[in-house]
């Protein structure tokens, strides 16, 4: 509904994606899109991909980036995440960030937030060392963390932290469409000095009367409109009408816990909706047997004993296609749905999701899912 | 006929090659070590910078190809008919090569880039990437210079070791050998579908079946655009285009076939048998790799246009990793194979090939000690010779 392609943008890239189908053929085996790429880093028949048009350092440790995708982009509705491509020394990382931007801005282009965690590959990255003119992966916007339509007439919007994102873009896209219904932009973050959009918030407030903004800085008391972290008293301080709120959550685990809690006691548990980015992996040491080893694409889960995953699979009753069976032929490379696993040659652990992996050499530590 | 051991063949005749260089298992663990730390040394310093250069790598190749192409379309002019074949010829060597053949070894997977990915890439022959990855990634690499598993020894056709039974049919080597040059890619497509042992009747033609027709598909689209396609795109001269296409995917298989050649089989180089690699340490796999390669020298340009398969003895050490930087090891390597008497076999290309051209013609020839023994006793999968070769 708030996409920014209308359907009419979409019957060219049909067409575009039929003719290159037809240019695939006389440039085999490489398709036509890895010669137009060297020419035009963002052009892709089918991937969508952005270049990096704008770059922003609001605080010490944030970026906001803003991202011109390529003609694939679908647009997004507020509240919704694309996984994010880098490269950083050689290596792709993909990561899920929230778009931050209003959903209905003219030029196509959209901004995603960034905070730097201090063990946080990307995020480091991105605000240390991303340049404009630096072409990204992308996907297309995912995610259900996003508003009904017609909108709530009463909403909450909570954060914790780097959790301002969906919320930022979902109060921008408001006042956007000149939403009168009541708003409550609940935000928390450490300091007045860590907090994103600082202005801007005021600006919002200021310029729409039923828009309210609600600061509370955790590690400066004093220094917000309110103290301490989430409490019955405070949401009544917030917003006293609360209980005609549809609420959005998103930030860290304790603070989304707790307005779950909060609003379990109170019987209205159907109008909370979280957006749970963050969550803590629990990784098990080294060597550990244990967790639930779980083969996706047959259906299969087995105890993990900790050898190897081709190991296992075989004796699950798998047949996974494989070689030499030490590490060099790469003949069992499968995807790494979810979860830890470890190279029992080189102790190398590898965590993210939908990298490959080899089989033979890899052992589960802890839950893990393979694309096999 | 699948005997894995040779009762007849009495063991003080046939030694053990590790025991014959003077090296037990505790030196081959040794060795084994260093080699480990040497590899440990290069992911340690992978990055940015091999990217960037398979990158321009590939950059280079497409803009050769398409550039190549392009001046067919002025193929009427003799020079750039020249131009255009060359330029085009050189490009399939490096998407062969230094791009193809070492992406799909998995040198690149660490950048979890999709165009860099061993299992994601298809490069320009007609075999298709799979069934090489199969022959050539684990069956040769992990069985190298094994007589009866790598399959590389002789691709089923020639004779390439003295312990490959002799057959009148290799009378033929040296002409044989001519043959699968001029046509190795299909050479290579066809390996995966294992004629000598459809013959031997080891396996059904129905077990073959699903990989010939792979093969013959790729084949059928890679002409298709290189004897149909391109020359029907420019016009009039649709014969000068097809005969530059030709030229080009010849000329690479000379190139390829030269290449690989002299990287196993000089005269030098060892073949191992099954049993003395049954349950083989790390060490051993390392001494075998060493033994059973060999290198080319060369400059620059030529490393790169092998694919740095001129550094033969290096790849099949670290097959996995970047293959730019076998130069920047070979001294260290080298230093390894003295300090443990091992022979480091490299010489020029002319030398090199010349060795190999003696050899198929050696071992063509009618071996005056043609024991019957052998015969029967030949480990497995070339117990049959192929009758026609």
């Amino acid at each position: 509904m708030f996409t920014q392609s209308p359907p009419s943008t979409l019957a060219p890239v049909g067409l575009l994606r039929r003719s290159i189908g037809l240019l695939d053929a006389l440039v085999s085996p490489h398709p036509f899109d890895r010669y137009a790429e060297l020419v035009a880093p963002t052009f892709s028949s089918t991937e969508v991909r952005g270049r990096i048009v704008a770059i922003e350092h609001e605080t010490a440790d944030s970026v906001t980036l803003t991202v011109a995708p390529n003609r694939n982009w679908r647009g997004f509705e507020a509240g919704q995440h694309v996984a994010l491509t880098v490269e950083i020394d050689g290596v792709r990382h993909t990561r899920c960030y929230s778009m931050s931007s209003s959903a209905h801005r003219t030029d196509g282009r959209f901004q995603l937030t960034v905070k730097a965690h201090p063990q946080g590959t990307v995020s480091r990255h991105l605000v240390a060392r991303a340049r404009v003119g630096d072409v990204v992966g992308l996907t297309v916007a995912q995610g259900d963390f996003t508003l009904p339509t017609p909108r709530p007439a009463r909403l909450l919007l909570v954060s914790g932290g780097s959790g301002i994102t969906p919320v930022l873009s979902m109060l921008r896209t408001l006042c956007d469409e000149g939403h009168d219904g009541d708003v409550t932009f609940l935000h928390y973050c450490l300091t007045a000095a860590d907090q994103v959009a600082a202005a801007e918030l005021d600006a919002l407030a200021a310029r729409h009367p039923n828009v309210r903004v609600v600061r509370v800085f955790t590690d400066e008391p004093g220094a917000g409109d309110l103290d301490g972290f989430f409490s019955a008293e405070q949401l009544e301080a917030a917003e006293p009408h609360w209980r005609d709120a549809t609420v959005y959550v998103c930030g860290p685990a304790p603070l989304m816990d707790a307005v779950q809690a909060h609003h379990d006691a109170a019987g209205l548990a159907g109008q909370v909706r979280v957006e749970a980015f963050t969550l803590p992996q629990v990784i098990a040491e080294a060597g550990a047997v244990g967790g639930t080893l779980r083969f996706d694409a047959s259906g299969l889960s087995v105890a993990s004993d900790g050898r190897t995953l081709l190991e296992q699979a075989e004796e699950a009753g798998l047949q996974p296609a494989h070689g030499c069976r030490m590490g060099i032929c790469h003949t069992c490379t499968r995807s790494l749905r979810c979860g830890t696993v470890r190279n029992v040659v080189t102790g190398e652990v590898t965590d993210e999701a939908d990298v490959h992996i080899r089989l033979c050499v890899n052992a589960p530590v802890g839950d893990v899912a393979i694309d096999l | 006929m699948t005997t894995t051991s040779t009762p007849d063949r009495p063991l003080a005749l046939a030694p053990r090659t590790a025991e014959r260089y003077g090296l037990d298992a505790e030196a081959l663990d040794a060795l084994g070590r260093e080699l480990d730390a040497i590899r440990d040394g290069i992911i340690a310093g992978l990055g940015a910078e091999d990217v960037a250069y398979i990158r321009r790598m590939i950059k280079l190749q497409r803009g050769l190809e398409v550039g190549g192409r392009g001046l067919l379309f002025a193929g009427f002019l003799p020079p750039a008919w020249l131009a255009g074949t060359a330029m085009l010829t050189v490009s399939k060597i490096l998407d062969n090569m230094e791009i193809g053949h070492n992406v799909m070894h998995g040198q690149y997977d660490w950048t979890r880039d999709p165009a860099l990915s061993a299992t994601g890439f298809e490069w320009d022959t007609v075999c298709p990437g799979d069934q090489w990855r199969h022959t050539h990634n684990h069956l040769h690499h992990t069985y190298t210079n094994i007589v009866g598993k790598d399959r590389d020894v002789g691709y089923g056709v020639l004779r390439m070791s003295e312990d490959q039974p002799w057959h009148p049919a290799h009378r033929a080597n040296l002409p044989a050998a001519a043959a699968l040059m001029l046509f190795f890619e299909e050479g290579v497509m066809l390996h995966d579908v294992e004629f000598d042992r459809l013959q031997s009747g080891e396996k059904t033609f129905a077990e073959a079946w699903p990989t010939l027709r792979d093969g013959l598909r790729k084949t059928a689209r890679s002409f298709g655009k290189d004897y149909l396609f391109w020359p029907l795109l420019t016009g009039p001269l649709f014969l000068s285009t097809l005969a530059g296409n030709a030229v080009a995917n010849i000329g690479r298989n000379i190139w390829a076939f030269t290449i690989i050649f002299c990287g196993h089989f000089p005269e030098g180089t060892h073949e191992f048998t099954v049993e003395e690699c049954e349950g083989e340490s790390k060490g051993h796999w390392y001494f075998r790799q060493m033994l059973g390669s060999a290198n080319i020298g060369g400059g620059r340009v030529f490393h790169v246009m092998s694919g740095n398969l001129s550094h033969q003895i290096e790849h099949h050490l670290f097959p996995d990793l970047p293959a730019r930087h076998y130069k920047a090891i070979a001294p260290q390597v080298q230093e390894i194979c003295e300090r443990y008497g091992l022979p480091y076999a490299t010489g020029s290309l002319g030398s090199q090939f010349g060795s190999v051209v003696r050899k198929i013609w050696r071992l063509g020839r009618k071996p005056v000690d043609a024991v019957a023994s052998r015969v029967t006793g030949s480990p497995a999968g070339f117990d049959v010779a192929p009758a026609a070769a």
